[in-house]
């Protein structure tokens, strides 16, 4: 016990000494901090002020570039809320990316499942095909999804855009759903399996409830990832009919300066990021979570 | 995640059930996946090889004819072609690499341990959570002649460029295309990067620590290589989604002014311009573009990710 005291004293005095001589260290070290805090904070911030501030201008205001509005209004947000185009491409948005969503949960958990717990031949091979989906360049089947849907009848629907966000939203939500079902104790679908269930049972009764979170997760990142797309989104449409926010908003900017409506165009970007910026923040742990699944296991 | 599993559990013997054999039931689960993949992928991808060995004429539908590897020797012959892929690829290594060393710089940031640390965390998710298109509007705000905050913080500061039309010079085009892809993504690297950090020990540091490692020696020699396949992860997917960047010099500049990526000529080609086969065929040359960056790095990161594969 004395010679543990011992040891004990000479590491306090270690720490002493050498927090004598880094006291100095550790000051400038602190300013450093807090300057790298602030910095990020603006660096991350201040855009997402600058279009709510533009948004908040009109007339004149709007060209002077003031930091900001000296008289701020919400006419840009109700001239873009009386604006039957801006109003259903939110609805075809909302359609889309919740559709696409909501199948790609169904479809990608039973595709994760069996790539987390079956047995099966070429496994390998499916991941990889699943892999290189999320690598694929969306211009590469832009053309012939656009033939290919005026064929058939699929141009400028709500379906010509499901299927083609649905492919590309597939391989994340996989991915996702893959590590949260192995992290699943495989004894408690064992124990399923010997009270009598099949596999399928055990999937649906065992496993799916287990995972919700994973469920969460993924569907959250993969609505974001389909209310994002943009490029098919512009060429698989043609009309207010079936176009996207993003898609719409494009139509709407001008190609120079001086065509584009700032004050409406900023007021509608607000409004379409502002749900999604308070969906990440509240579900901010199981985002990162999603985001980081796989990148720091290997 | 889950509790504990007890360890008493028993091993359930084999034993015959009834449902589906695995082999079978697997196969059933994967395939609606498959199916749409099958789909919505690899059918248009094949069809895209198909329509860019053929002249196609839209006045006509249906009246193609054969013409071979025509539409690639035009591709590769043409300057709009070399030019639009030395934009892709000078966009995507500076803003790629600046990604990295700010990301790095926040993941370090955000992994210090400091009173408001959850709150940073939260901010950096919110350039991540605007929307593409989102983006490429506010820096056109931001930089916009006379408007733009940019321009008004150059003139309060007496410095030169005050009137400058940013994005309609040629270099300076292509620098807010990738400043804003920068702040839009770099975020994210930095989550990728945190996550990485947090699974290396401290008790790695403090040993370090009492051998007289400065700082920048604990970066280099522990930091840097056990973050090794996190950033590569991170360099991966930021560098595919880099070379097929659209939505960005769509909407900042139409693609003018030397910011014309592969994607962006590859649809004005396929829509603006109606020349489905030549536009295929650009289209066919960026997916393989891609394809190859991809192979090069699963080469590069090699055992890293052998290791990966392997675990799933």
């Amino acid at each position: 016990m004395s010679s543990q005291a011992v040891a004990r004293g000479r590491v306090r005095m270690r720490t002493r000494t050498r927090a004598q001589t880094g006291r100095r260290r550790t000051r400038t070290n602190q300013i450093l901090l807090w300057v790298g805090v602030v910095a990020t904070i603006l660096f991350c911030l201040f855009p997402f002020y600058w279009i709510i501030n533009t948004s908040l201008k009109t007339g004149a205001e709007l060209s002077q570039g003031s930091l900001f509005p000296h008289h701020p209004s919400l006419d840009n947000y109700s001239s873009i809320f009386k604006n039957s185009d801006f109003t259903t491409a939110l609805r075809t948005s909302l359609i889309d990316a919740g559709a696409a969503t909501l199948i790609s949960l169904v479809v990608g958990s039973f595709c994760a499942y069996a790539l987390a717990r079956l047995r099966f031949p070429r496994k390998f091979l499916l991941l990889a095909v699943v892999l290189s989906i999320s690598t694929f360049p969306p211009i590469a089947i832009a053309a012939p999804l656009f033939k290919l849907w005026t064929d058939i009848g699929l141009y400028n629907t709500y379906l010509g855009l499901i299927l083609p966000f649905l492919t590309f939203v597939l391989p994340l939500t996989i991915y996702i759903l893959t590590s949260f079902f192995r992290e699943i104790p495989k004894e408690l679908e064992e124990a399923a399996l010997v009270d009598g269930a099949t596999h399928f049972q055990a999937f649906r009764k065992v496993v799916v409830p287990l995972a919700a979170p994973g469920l969460a997760t993924a569907g959250i990142l993969t609505f974001i990832g389909a209310w994002n797309e943009f490029l098919l989104a512009v060429t698989l449409t043609s009309s207010s009919k079936a176009r996207t926010v993003p898609a719409a908003i494009a139509f709407f900017t001008g190609a120079t300066e001086h065509e584009v409506p700032f004050g409406s165009i900023s007021a509608a970007s607000v409004v379409i990021s502002v749900p999604l910026i308070l969906l990440v923040l509240f579900f901010q742990k199981r985002i990162v979570a999603g985001l980081t699944a796989g990148a720091v296991k290997g | 995640m889950a509790t504990t599993a007890e360890a008493t559990f028993v091993k359930p013997r084999k034993r015959r059930r009834s449902g589906l054999s695995e082999r079978r039931l697997a196969a059933a689960m994967v395939s609606p996946s498959l199916i749409v993949i099958v789909i919505v992928a690899a059918y248009p991808i094949a069809y895209a090889i198909w329509l860019s060995l053929h002249q196609y004429s839209v006045i006509h539908p249906g009246l193609s004819r054969w013409v071979g590897v025509d539409n690639y020797k035009d591709a590769l012959t043409s300057s709009t072609f070399w030019s639009s892929a030395k934009t892709t690829f000078i966009f995507t290594i500076i803003s790629v690499s600046l990604e990295l060393v700010i990301g790095m710089a926040m993941a370090l940031l955000m992994h210090a341990a400091f009173r408001g640390r959850s709150v940073l965390r939260a901010v950096v998710l919110v350039p991540w959570a605007i929307l593409t298109v989102g983006t490429a509007i506010m820096w056109r705000s931001i930089v916009a002649p006379d408007v733009g905050f940019f321009n008004q913080v150059l003139k309060a500061l007496h410095l030169p460029g005050a009137n400058t039309v940013w994005l309609a010079h040629n270099g300076y085009a292509l620098a807010v295309m990738i400043f804003a892809d920068v702040w839009k993504t770099a975020p994210f690297m930095a989550l990728l990067l945190l996550a990485g950090l947090q699974v290396i020990p401290d008790v790695l540091y403090d040993a370090a620590k009492v051998d007289g490692a400065t700082g920048w020696q604990r970066f280099v020699r522990i930091t840097l290589p056990l973050l090794k396949p996190a950033i590569l992860v991170a360099l991966i997917f930021r560098t595919l989604d880099a070379l097929r960047i659209f939505d960005l010099p769509y909407v900042l500049t139409q693609g003018s002014n030397g910011t014309t990526t592969l994607s962006l000529y590859a649809y004005q080609q396929l829509t603006q311009n109606r020349l489905i086969g030549p536009g295929s065929a650009l289209s066919v040359l960026t997916f393989i573009i891609v394809m190859a960056v991809s192979l090069l790095y699963i080469r590069l990161a090699g055992d890293n990710l052998r290791t990966m594969a392997a675990e799933s």
